[in-house]
C-alpha cells in the first residue's frame, strides 16, 4: 500500500512539474508579452523594468530554471495583473473552485446514483422518465445549463445572477459571509452538476443492469432474498466498480466544466483566473494556475484509484500480491 | 428513437447547407430600428383566414426596447423572391425576424443558419482529423508493440488526463488574439484534433493489438504484405465500428468547444456568425431576461447533442461522455 502511495505521489509531482513547466514555456514563447498591458505610452525604462521583474530579459531556458528553483521553495513569482504574489491568488481561486466542484460532485452523486439504481433495476414508467430526463441532461453541457440558469435567474430573481458574494458583503469571514456565499452557490453548482448527475445515472443504471444479469443475482433470488436486498446489498456492490473508475475521470470534466460555469456566472475561481492570466500573458500567474490544475488532476486520479481499491477486493488482492513480490525479489 | 435522432441531424445539416436560400435576411445586415426586436410571429388570421403574413413592428421606446405590432396592416410574406425561400422586403413593412434580432439589429434566425455552417464544418473537419491521427497513432502502437507502443501509449494517457477545455484555452490564448477567420478555422481544427486523438488512439490500439494475432493477419504477413498494407487493408478497417462511435462522441464535443471558445472571446472574430460568437450576445445578463431569443444558438447546440445522443443510444451502445 505504501509503495502504491509513493508511486502515485511521484506521478503526481511529475504531472504538476510537467504541466506547469509547459504552461510557463508556452506563455513565454507565445507572441507578445505582459508589457503590452502597460499601454502604448509606457516609457522605455518602465518596459525594461517590467521585463526584468518577470525575468523576460533572460532566455526561456534560464527563466525556467530560475522559476523552478523558486517554485521548489513554494515561491511562484508575482502576478502582473494583481501586483501580488501568485501563491495567494492561486490558492484563493483554487479554494473557490474546489468549493464549487465538490458541491457539484456531491449533488451529482446524491441525485445520480439513487436514480441510476432505480432506473437500472426496474422497468416501467418511473424508470423510463428517469432515462428520458437523463438523456436530456446529458445533452445540456455546462455552457448551456449555466446560460439557461442565468436566464432563469434574470427573469425570476430567485438567485443572484452571478459572483460569489454580494458587493455589500462584509469581509471574508463570519456567518454573514458564509450565508452570502450559500445564496450564490446553488446556481453554478446546479449548472455544473446536472450533466455529471446524468452521466452518473446512466453509468449506474447500466452497471446495475449488468450486475443483475450475472448468475450470483439469480442465486440470490433463488435463496429467497427480496428484490430490494438483491439490488441494494448484492448487485449494487458489484456495480460500484465501473462507477469508481469514473470518479477519477470526473475531475477533468469538473475542471473543464467549472471553467465555463465560472466564466458565465462570474465565480472567482481558477478558470477565470487562468483565462485572465493567459490573455494578459501574465506568465507566472499562468504557470501557477497550471500547477494548481495539475494538483487537482493528480488528487482526482489518486482519489479515483483509492475508491477503486475500496470497492473491489480483487484489486486489493492484486495490489498486495504485487507489492509482496517486489519485497521478496 | 434512433430515427428521431437521425431526422433531427438531417434537418440541421439541411438547414446549414441551404442557409443562403432559407435565411430571410443576409446574416450581416443590421436593422437599426430593430435592436433587440422580438420575433415577428407568422400569422394566418386577420379578419378571416388568409395567406401567411406578419404585422410590421414599430419602435415605441428604443431605450426600454419596447416594440409594438401594427395590427391594422397585415404584410404578406413573399415567397421565392431574390433567391430566398421567404422574406419580407423593407419597403413592404419588413424585416421578417423569425427569432428576433440581436444587439446590433441582426436577424438571429438567419445568423443561426449561417452559423451552423461554420460550427458544423469546423466540428466535422476536427473530427475527421482527430480520427485520422488517432487511428494512425493507435494503429502504429498496436501493430509495432514494444518500445514504440510503450512511448505512444504513455503519450496518449498523458494527453487524456489533461482537462481538454483548459488545454484548448491555453493553446488558443497563446496565439495572437486577432486573426483572420480562415486562420482561426485552421487553428481551431488543429487544436481540437490535438485534444481528440488520444481517445481514438487508445481504442484503436487495443483493437489492432488483439487483431494482429488473428489468422488472417498472420496469413497476410506470410504472403509478404508490408506492415503499412496490413494496417491500411486489414487492421484499421477492423476498427471501423469503433471509429464510427467515436465520431459521434467527438462531433458534439467539438461543436461545444467552438461555442465555449468563441463565447469567451478566443474563437472566431465577433463578425463571423457561429453558434459561439452568437452566444456572446447572451453574456449581457441584464438584457438577457428581456431578449431570451439570443439563446437560440444554445438551443441549436442542444438539439444537435440530443440528436447525436438519441442516435447512439438507439444503437444500444450507450455512450458515457464525460467531457464535452
Amino acid at each position: 500500500m505504501s509503495s502504491f502511495l509513493a508511486r502515485r505521489l511521484l506521478f503526481a509531482l511529475a504531472l504538476v512539474v510537467v504541466v506547469s513547466s509547459s504552461a510557463l514555456l508556452l506563455a513565454r514563447l507565445a507572441p507578445g508579452d505582459v508589457t503590452a498591458e502597460l499601454g502604448p505610452f509606457a516609457g522605455a525604462a518602465e518596459i525594461a523594468g517590467t521585463r526584468a521583474r518577470f525575468d523576460l530579459d533572460r532566455n526561456p531556458a534560464s527563466q525556467w530554471v530560475v522559476w523552478m528553483a523558486r517554485a521548489a521553495r513554494f515561491e511562484f513569482g508575482d502576478s502582473f495583473l494583481y501586483n501580488r504574489p501568485v501563491r495567494g491568488l492561486v490558492l484563493r481561486a483554487a479554494a473557490n473552485t474546489a468549493v464549487l466542484a465538490l458541491a457539484a460532485l456531491a449533488l451529482a452523486t446524491l441525485v445520480g446514483i439513487p436514480l441510476g439504481i432505480v432506473a437500472g433495476s426496474r422497468q416501467g414508467t418511473g424508470a423510463a422518465v428517469i432515462r428520458a430526463a437523463s438523456l436530456v441532461c446529458l445533452s445540456v453541457p455546462p455552457l448551456l445549463t449555466s446560460l439557461l440558469l442565468v436566464f432563469v435567474a434574470a427573469t425570476t430573481r430567485w438567485f443572484p445572477l452571478g459572483g460569489m458574494t454580494s458587493v455589500a458583503a462584509v469581509g471574508p469571514s463570519g456567518p454573514a459571509w458564509l450565508a452570502d456565499v450559500a445564496v450564490h452557490l446553488p446556481l453554478p453548482v446546479l449548472a455544473l452538476a446536472l450533466p455529471i448527475a446524468a452521466t452518473f445515472e446512466r453509468l449506474q443504471a447500466q452497471a446495475i443492469t449488468d450486475a443483475l444479469r450475472q448468475p450470483f443475482a439469480l442465486a440470490a433470488v433463488a435463496r429467497g432474498l427480496s428484490a430490494r436486498d438483491v439490488v441494494l446489498r448484492h448487485a449494487w456492490r458489484v456495480s460500484l466498480r465501473p462507477l469508481c473508475g469514473v470518479y477519477g475521470l470526473a475531475v477533468g470534466a469538473l475542471l473543464s466544466g467549472s471553467f465555463v460555469v465560472e466564466f458565465v456566472t462570474a465565480w472567482p475561481g481558477l478558470g477565470r483566473l487562468t483565462y485572465e492570466a493567459l490573455r494578459a500573458r501574465d506568465i507566472y500567474l499562468v504557470a501557477g494556475c497550471a500547477a494548481m490544475g495539475g494538483v487537482f488532476l493528480a488528487l482526482g486520479s489518486l482519489v479515483g484509484d483509492l475508491l477503486l481499491l475500496a470497492a473491489d477486493p480483487r484489486l486489493r488482492e492484486a495490489a498486495r500480491a504485487r507489492s509482496g513480490e517486489r519485497q521478496t525479489a | 428513437m434512433r430515427r428521431a435522432g437521425q431526422g433531427l441531424l438531417a434537418l440541421v445539416v439541411l438547414g446549414a447547407a441551404a442557409a443562403p436560400w432559407l435565411a430571410p435576411n443576409p446574416p450581416d445586415r443590421t436593422f437599426p430600428a430593430a435592436l433587440y426586436a422580438p420575433p415577428t410571429p407568422v400569422r394566418l388570421r386577420h379578419a378571416g383566414l388568409r395567406a401567411p403574413f406578419i404585422y410590421p413592428q414599430r419602435v415605441v421606446s428604443a431605450l426600454e426596447r419596447r416594440f409594438e405590432e401594427d395590427a391594422t396592416r397585415p404584410v404578406p410574406l413573399q415567397w421565392f423572391r431574390d433567391g430566398r425561400l421567404v422574406t419580407v422586403p423593407d419597403a413592404g413593412g419588413g424585416p421578417l425576424l423569425l427569432l428576433g434580432a440581436d444587439s446590433l439589429g441582426r436577424d438571429t434566425f438567419s445568423r443561426l443558419l449561417y452559423g451552423a455552417r461554420t460550427s458544423l464544418v469546423l466540428a466535422a473537419a476536427s473530427t475527421l482529423l482527430a480520427l485520422l491521427v488517432g487511428a494512425l497513432i493507435g494503429g502504429i502502437a498496436g501493430y509495432a508493440g514494444g518500445v514504440a507502443d510503450e512511448t505512444l501509449s504513455r503519450l496518449t494517457d498523458f494527453v487524456l488526463v489533461l482537462p481538454a477545455m483548459y488545454v484548448a484555452l491555453a493553446l488558443r490564448a497563446v496565439m495572437p488574439l486577432v486573426l483572420p477567420p480562415a486562420t482561426v478555422f485552421a487553428l481551431l481544427t488543429a487544436i481540437f484534433a490535438l485534444l481528440g486523438w488520444p481517445v481514438v488512439a487508445r481504442g484503436v490500439r487495443a483493437i489492432v493489438a488483439s487483431e494482429r494475432e488473428r489468422e488472417y493477419v498472420v496469413a497476410g504477413r506470410a504472403l509478404g504484405a508490408t506492415p503499412s498494407r496490413l494496417l491500411a487493408r486489414y487492421l484499421l478497417p477492423a476498427a471501423g465500428g469503433y471509429l464510427a462511435v467515436q465520431a459521434t462522441l467527438l462531433l458534439p464535443a467539438f461543436i461545444l468547444a467552438e461555442a465555449t471558445l468563441s463565447y469567451v472571446g478566443l474563437g472566431f472574430p465577433a463578425t463571423v456568425p457561429t453558434w459561439g460568437t452568437m452566444l456572446q450576445e447572451a453574456a449581457n445578463v441584464s438584457l438577457l431576461g428581456g431578449a431570451p431569443w439570443v439563446l437560440a444558438p444554445a438551443a441549436a447546440i442542444f438539439v444537435v447533442v440530443l440528436a447525436v445522443n438519441l442516435v447512439v443510444q438507439g444503437t444500444g451502445r450507450a455512450p458515457v461522455q464525460l467531457e464535452p
